[in-house]
């Protein structure tokens, strides 16, 4: 491990210099097999098990393109208002890393598939409301196919770093997974709110990414990843500075946080009269701390050709119109119409957006929840259950329709909120839908207003003091016989007739 | 005589992880520049008006469908390894590069 470098307060360095911001992400398709074989491509499977002759690069084998993670590249090319090359190749980018069987990356180099897009962000306010909401332009240079490498796992040393490992051990299963690499130009102009411009545009591209059904974007599996590159220049006048490539930051809040950092960094090196290196850089989620890498290889070391094995793409731009044609609603407009037709606040919106849940809430609406109630119940009660159980909320067993059915209980007065959570624990558990597991667990609430008063009569009878007290004008001692009363109708009442039943019958 | 350095050689040794002695990298240079001067040759020949060629095969689009085809299990993946341990290829350690 490097040594910790200076760092200056980031509110100090933004005001002595102007950032230059550039992102690059790495998407992994959601194909079934790989970018160039039919090998599978599941996620979590036992190691070398996805493989074929040409993930593993042995001899003779020949790639052949996937068509399908080819109309995903030029869905995202036009998603994000590029040109479609009508003619590009790929080519191979030569390096020795034992994870790349091969010893070159299949990748595109100056014939990307898509180039000179862009895409609006919404940087919402900051927290403290000192900072407004604006809309920044993102310009794509472009987006390229290529292929993802496998996994080495370092062995000896005690960090499981590469410093210090012994040897290495390497699964090929994520060899050759198609990736998509986003890369934008230079980002200026956004000042002090450089960070938040960074992790909206992730934000933004992974809403967008999954809105085109073309990724899982989980970026803590690594499905989403995304590079920083970050340079200052005194003023937006000088040309650009030197910059550096923090690398695999995979986490909106690592984002945002790796150029607040990186931006401290760069202003102490800078202040202090040195040189800014241009590096690849490490980012250290549990210290949020960048340490340096390896220096930058120039392009032309990795000898990059034209790629022999595979034959030239030309998209028909027939094809690629009718491709045009499936596009999603651009997620920035999909939200805004949302948040207005829902009556969300911005950080509600933002909430059910960070936890993936729109398509869920809109899906609850749709089945007939209002949309106050199915926020609540993805945001609240269904979010923890995801938390505890460490999955998505899309993967819980509960549909979106089984939600709308639970809070049309509620509404309808047959259940309470804790008779409602109850009941989805229920559904949850595998035993049927809200309807059923209510009828199974027996859990609709006591409308019986003869059994209510029963049970009433049976608690003020057990606790002729607590009745006393109340006779005597302590009406707050009623608790005590409505929780008894409760207890005795399992929950299952209405606490406030209960209430009212209560000192009725002891006659206060 | 097309001209290659020594420390040309040297970088390209490095980069293709080819140890060289002293002796080699000035026996490669001399014997790189020849080819290099073959290369120009062929180079001479060409004109403005004819792009380089990637592909002679007049051949665009070939694709295939997205699905699954048996490919090897992991003994059969292993079978050719040099050493293994737990399922995975083993490797020696990987020294002051970073992927």
């Amino acid at each position: 491990m490097s040594a910790v470098d200076q760092t200056i307060p980031y509110d100090e360095a933004i005001a002595q210099f102007d950032p230059v911001l550039g992102l690059e992400v790495h998407v992994e398709l959601s194909t079934a097999t790989k970018m160039f074989s039919g090998a599978p491509t599941e996620f979590g499977a036992e190691p070398n098990t996805q493989v074929d002759p040409v993930s593993l690069g042995l001899p003779g084998a020949l790639p052949v393109l996937n068509a399908k993670a080819l109309e995903s590249a030029i869905r995202i090319g036009l998603a994000l208002n590029c040109s479609i090359a009508s003619y590009c190749r790929f080519a191979r980018k030569n390096y020795f890393y034992p994870d790349m069987p091969k010893n070159f990356q299949t990748s595109q180099y100056d014939e990307p598939i898509a180039h000179d897009g862009f895409l609006d962000v919404e940087v919402p306010a900051s927290e403290d409301g000192t900072k407004p909401a604006f809309t920044y332009r993102v310009d794509i240079e472009r987006a390229h196919m290529e292929e993802d490498t496998g996994k080495s796992l370092h062995v000896g040393g005690s960090t499981g770093r590469i410093h210090g490992a012994e040897y290495s051990l390497v699964d090929y299963n994520r060899a050759g997974i198609p990736l998509i690499e986003i890369v934008t130009r230079p980002l200026t102009g956004a000042g002090d709110r450089v960070p938040d411009v960074a992790r909206a545009y992730v934000a933004t591209l992974r809403d967008l990414l999954r809105a085109l059904d073309v990724s899982d974007v989980k970026m803590e599996q690594g499905s989403l990843r995304c590079d920083v590159n970050l340079s200052l220049r005194p003023t937006p006048q000088d040309p650009l500075g030197t910059r550096s490539e923090t690398k695999n930051v995979n986490s909106l809040r690592s984002v945002e946080r790796a150029v607040r950092y990186e931006v401290g960094r760069h202003a102490a090196v800078l202040l202090s009269g040195a040189k800014v290196v241009q590096e690849t850089r490490h980012w250290h989620e549990d210290t949020g701390l960048t340490t340096s890498g390896r220096e930058k290889s120039d392009a032309e070391d990795y000898r990059y050709f034209p790629e022999p094995d595979l034959v030239p793409i030309e998209p028909d731009p027939a094809w690629v119109e009718s491709l045009r044609a499936t596009l999603p609603e651009p997620p920035a407009e999909r939200r805004r119409r949302l948040t207005t037709e829902w009556g969300f606040s911005e950080p509600e919106m933002r909430d059910v957006l960070n936890a993936g849940a729109l398509d869920l809430v809109e899906a609850t609406v749709a089945a007939g929840a209002s949309p106050a109630t199915a926020r609540k119940w993805w945001m609240g009660e269904l979010a923890r259950r995801a938390n505890v159980e460490g999955t998505d909320l899309s993967a819980l067993p509960v549909t979106p329709a089984q939600v709308a059915e639970l809070q049309g209980l509620v509404d309808a007065g047959t259940l309470t909120d804790r008779l409602a959570r109850e009941a989805l624990e229920g559904v949850l558990a595998g035993e049927g839908s809200p309807t059923e597991v209510v009828a199974s667990r027996n859990l609709a609430m006591v409308s019986d207003e003869s059994a209510l008063i029963a049970a009433v009569d049976a608690a003020v009878a057990a606790n002729p003091d607590v009745a006393d007290k109340i006779r005597a004008g302590k009406v707050q001692a009623a608790g005590a016989l409505i929780g008894a009363v409760m207890k005795d109708m399992r929950g299952k009442a209405d606490a406030a007739r209960v209430r009212e039943l209560v000192l009725e019958r002891v006659g206060s | 005589m097309s001209v290659i350095s020594r420390s040309e050689v040297e970088h390209l040794a490095r980069l293709a992880r080819i140890d060289m002695t002293d002796e080699e990298l000035d026996r490669m240079a001399g014997q790189l520049g020849a080819v290099l001067d073959a290369v120009a040759q062929v180079a001479s020949a060409v004109t403005d008006d004819v792009p380089a060629t990637s592909h002679p095969v007049p051949l665009t689009n070939v694709t295939r469908p997205d699905v699954v085809r048996p490919g090897l299990s992991a003994a059969d993946a292993l079978a050719g390894a040099p050493a293994s341990e737990d399922g995975r290829f083993r490797v020696p350690q990987i020294l002051e590069e970073d992927a």
